[in-house]
C-alpha cells in the first residue's frame, strides 16, 4: 500500500473530510459575521456567544419544554434573531457613524456580559445534549467510520451557506442590500427602508450563528464559553476571506477547516496556530483578504 | 503580702500579654484559582466557599486567630498567577495561597514562594513535579496527583486487558506529565504505549486525534487532559463509535462537575481515580450536605481538598502560635493530619500529603438513585500505595 507523506491515504481521506465537517462551522459562523460586516459595516464581536445562546436556547428547549432538536433547528434561530433585532435597535444603530472601534467594544462587551450571565447560571463545565435518535449511528465508509450526525452537519451548513448566497448575490432582495451597502442614502431616495432592512440584516446573520449553536450542541461541550474559543478562529476565516466577502467566507471557511484538519495529522501540537499563520501570510501578501476588494 | 501583690500583678500583666500575643496571630488566605475558564466548575467560587467553611469550622474567632480570606481569577496562565502571588506575599500580606488548579499556574505559584514567607497548600493542580524535581519547603501537595492517578486508572485498566495505549495528551505541564506517569505504570505492568497525539488546550473538536487513536489500533485509549477537553473527547469518542468498537477510554483526570456534564448516559462504565466522592461515608456526607447548601452544587475532590488543607494550616497555626511560613510547614508536616473528608493522614518531607485514594466506576443511568449518585465504589487504594514513594521523586528536600 502506498503512503503519502508516510500517512496511509485512507487516514489522509479521514482526517479530509473531518476538516470539511469543522470547515461547515467556520463557514456558517464567518457567513454571518461577513453578511453583517458587509452591510452594517459593524465588527459582530458578539458573534460568538450568539453562537452558544443558539445552543443554550436549543438545551433550554429540551430541558424545560420538552421541544426536540429538530422543532430547535427551526425555533432557535428565531428566538435568537429577534434578540440580535433587539439589540440592533436598541444598540447598535446608534453607533453607525461612528468609528468601527466603537461597534467593536460595544458588541465585545455585550458577549462578556452575555457569557457572564449564562456562566453564573449554569456553570462552566457545560450541559449533557444528546443527538437526535434519527441520525444516531453511522456509516462504515471503508477508510473511515462517519457518525451520521457529523455527515449531517456537512449538508445542512452547505445548503445553508449556498441558499445566503444566491440571496444576496442573485435575487432582487440581495441587489436592493447590496446597494443600500453602497450608497444607502440613494437607495433610501427610491423608496427602499433601509433601516429596516439593516435591522433584519443583522438578525439573519445572528440567526446564522445561532443554527450552528444548534448544530453544535449535540457534538460540542454546551458551555458559556463554547463561543469565545471559537469566535477568534472565525474571525480569522473572515479576515482571510476578505471582510464583507460572501463567497470569501464560505470557501475559506472549508478550505481552512480542511487545512486545520491536516494539520492535525501532521504537527498536531500546531494546529491551533496553523490559521493565524495563514492570516498573517495573507494580510502580508493581499492586505484585502484573498476575495476582498481594496477600495 | 505586698510582695505578694507585686507577683500577682506581675503574673496577671504577663497572662494579659500572652494572651494579647495570641489575639495577634492574623492569617491571610488567598484563594488562587480558575473563576471563569475550563476550571471554574471544579474549582472557582465553591474553593472560596469551602475555604471558609474550613476557618468557620475551625471556629478561628474562638481560638484568637484572626483570618481573612481574598480570592483572584488566574486564567489558567501562569505569569498571571505568579503576578498575582507575587503582589498578594509581598504588599497585601497574605500568609497562605491555596489551591491553584492549572499545572503550569501552580509550578509558577511554586516557584514566587519558594523564597517568600508564605505557605503554598496546593489542592487543583496535579503535575507530581511540585512535591518532585520542583519541590519547595513552602508547598504542601494536598489533594492528588498525576503519579496517584496514573497508578490508580492506569494499572487498573491494564489488569483488566487493557495492555496496549494510545495517548490524548493536552499540551501543557500537566498533560505531559500525566501521560509520562501512566506511561510509566503501563510499561511496569507489562502493557506498551502504540502512540501519542498532543492537543492544542483548550480545544474543542478531537474527532481527529480520536481517529489517530481508533486507528492505532490500542486497545486503551488514554486521556490525558481534563475539564472541558475531557467532555469534549468523551462525548465525541461515544459518537464516532469508538467505544463500540472494542477500545476502552481511559479516563486519567475526571471530576465530579465533568460526569454531572457529561450526563450518565454518555460517562457511564468510565474507570477513574479520585481522592475524594461526597458519598463515601456520614462524614463526607454530611459535609458536602452543607457544601451544596451554599454552592448549589455537591463538591469536587479539589474543593474538599481546599477545605482540609485550610483546616490542617490553621491548626498548625494554632499549635506554633506563629504564622511564619517555615514555623507553620514545620509544623503542618510534623501534625498528623486527621479531617472529616480525608480522615486520618500524614504530609512527607516533600510537601506531599498522603491518604487512600479511590477507584471508582461511573454507574449506568438505571443504578443512579438522585441527582448526584454517580459513582460506584471498585477499590481502596491505601495511602502507602496510592502515592510515589518519597525516594523516588527525586526532591532535593529529601536527599
Amino acid at each position: 500500500m502506498f503512503e503519502l507523506l508516510g500517512i496511509p491515504p485512507q487516514a489522509l481521506f479521514g482526517q479530509l473530510l473531518l476538516g470539511l465537517i469543522n470547515g461547515s462551522f467556520y463557514a456558517i459562523l464567518s457567513l454571518g459575521l461577513a453578511v453583517i460586516f458587509g452591510l452594517l459595516n459593524i465588527i459582530n464581536f458578539t458573534h460568538g456567544a450568539q453562537y452558544m445562546l443558539g445552543a443554550f436556547v436549543a438545551w433550554m428547549l429540551l430541558t424545560y419544554l420538552g421541544i426536540g432538536y429538530w422543532w430547535a433547528l427551526l425555533i432557535v434561530p428565531v428566538v435568537v434573531g429577534i434578540t440580535g433585532i433587539i439589540i440592533e435597535r436598541l444598540l447598535i444603530s446608534r453607533l453607525y457613524h461612528l468609528d468601527h472601534l466603537y461597534g467593536l467594544l460595544l458588541t465585545f462587551g455585550l458577549a462578556l456580559i452575555i457569557q457572564g450571565v449564562l456562566r453564573n447560571q449554569y456553570g462552566i463545565s457545560g450541559l449533557p445534549y444528546a443527538i437526535p435518535p434519527q441520525l444516531a449511528g453511522g456509516q462504515n465508509l471503508g477508510f473511515m467510520f462517519l457518525p451520521n450526525y457529523r455527515g449531517w452537519v456537512v449538508v445542512a451548513s452547505l445548503v445553508v451557506c449556498l441558499g445566503t448566497w444566491f440571496v444576496i448575490e442573485k435575487t432582487r432582495l440581495g441587489a436592493y442590500l447590496r446597494a443600500a451597502t453602497e450608497n444607502p442614502t440613494l437607495v433610501g431616495a427610491f423608496g427602499i427602508n433601509v433601516p429596516r432592512m439593516i435591522t433584519l440584516t443583522y438578525g439573519f446573520g445572528v440567526a446564522l450563528a445561532a443554527f450552528a449553536g444548534v448544530l453544535a450542541a449535540p457534538i460540542y461541550s454546551v458551555n458559556p464559553n463554547m463561543g469565545a474559543d471559537l469566535i477568534i478562529v472565525v474571525f480569522a476565516v473572515v479576515v482571510i476571506g476578505g471582510m464583507g466577502s460572501i463567497l470569501g467566507a464560505i470557501v475559506t471557511g472549508f478550505g481552512l477547516g480542511l487545512i486545520e484538519g491536516l494539520t492535525k495529522v501532521f504537527y498536531p501540537e500546531a494546529s491551533s496556530v496553523a490559521i493565524f499563520v495563514i492570516m498573517a501570510v495573507v494580510l502580508l501578501v493581499k492586505p484585502a483578504g484573498l476575495f476582498g476588494r481594496t477600495a | 503580702m505586698r510582695k505578694t501583690g507585686i507577683l500577682l500583678a506581675s503574673l496577671a500583666a504577663s497572662l494579659m500579654a500572652s494572651s494579647a500575643l495570641a489575639q495577634d496571630i492574623s492569617v491571610k488566605i488567598g484563594v488562587l484559582n480558575d473563576r471563569s475558564g475550563v476550571y471554574a466548575d471544579l474549582a472557582g467560587e465553591g474553593s472560596v466557599i469551602a475555604a471558609q467553611m474550613a476557618v468557620d469550622d475551625f471556629g478561628a474567632a474562638d481560638k484568637g486567630i484572626k483570618v481573612e480570606i481574598v480570592s483572584a481569577d488566574h486564567q489558567n496562565k501562569p505569569d498571571v498567577a505568579s503576578t498575582i502571588s507575587r503582589q498578594w506575599v509581598d504588599q497585601e500580606g497574605v500568609t497562605a495561597i491555596v489551591d491553584v488548579p492549572t499545572s503550569s499556574a501552580a509550578l509558577a505559584v511554586n516557584e514566587v514562594l519558594r523564597e517568600a514567607n508564605a505557605v503554598f497548600i496546593n489542592s487543583g493542580a496535579a503535575a507530581s513535579d511540585l512535591t518532585g524535581p520542583a519541590c519547595s519547603p513552602h508547598t504542601v501537595h494536598w489533594t492528588y496527583d498525576t503519579w496517584a492517578l496514573a497508578h490508580g486508572t492506569g494499572s487498573a485498566m491494564v489488569e483488566n486487558g487493557g495492555d496496549s495505549w494510545f495517548f490524548l495528551t493536552a499540551d501543557y505541564a500537566f498533560g505531559h506529565a500525566l501521560e509520562r506517569d501512566t506511561t510509566a505504570v503501563v510499561e511496569a505492568s507489562g502493557g506498551s504505549v502504540v502512540g501519542s497525539v498532543r492537543h492544542p488546550f483548550p480545544g474543542t473538536d478531537f474527532s481527529s486525534f480520536l481517529l489517530q487513536a481508533q486507528s492505532s489500533g490500542a486497545k486503551v485509549i488514554g486521556l490525558a487532559n481534563a475539564g472541558g477537553d475531557t467532555i469534549n473527547s468523551i462525548k465525541q469518542a461515544a459518537e464516532f463509535g469508538i467505544t463500540q468498537g472494542g477500545q476502552a477510554l481511559a479516563g486519567l483526570l475526571i471530576f465530579l462537575t465533568d460526569v454531572h456534564a457529561l450526563g450518565l448516559e454518555t460517562a457511564q462504565g468510565l474507570v477513574l481515580t479520585e481522592s475524594f466522592y461526597w458519598d463515601l461515608n456520614d462524614s463526607t456526607r454530611e459535609w458536602s450536605a452543607r457544601f451544596q447548601e451554599k454552592d448549589g452544587d455537591k463538591p469536587t475532590m479539589v474543593q474538599a481538598g481546599v477545605y482540609a488543607g485550610v483546616l490542617h494550616y490553621l491548626k498548625a497555626v494554632e499549635a506554633a502560635k506563629s504564622a511564619d511560613a517555615d514555623t507553620v510547614i514545620a509544623k503542618m508536616k510534623e501534625l498528623p493530619t486527621d479531617d472529616p473528608l480525608f480522615g486520618k493522614g500524614e504530609i512527607r518531607a516533600d510537601g506531599r500529603k498522603v491518604h487512600d485514594m479511590y477507584l471508582f466506576k461511573v454507574k449506568a443511568p438505571g443504578d443512579s438513585k438522585g441527582e448526584w449518585d454517580y459513582y460506584e465504589k471498585l477499590a481502596t487504594i491505601p495511602a502507602d500505595k496510592a502515592f510515589r514513594p518519597l525516594a523516588d521523586g527525586g526532591c532535593p528536600l529529601v536527599q
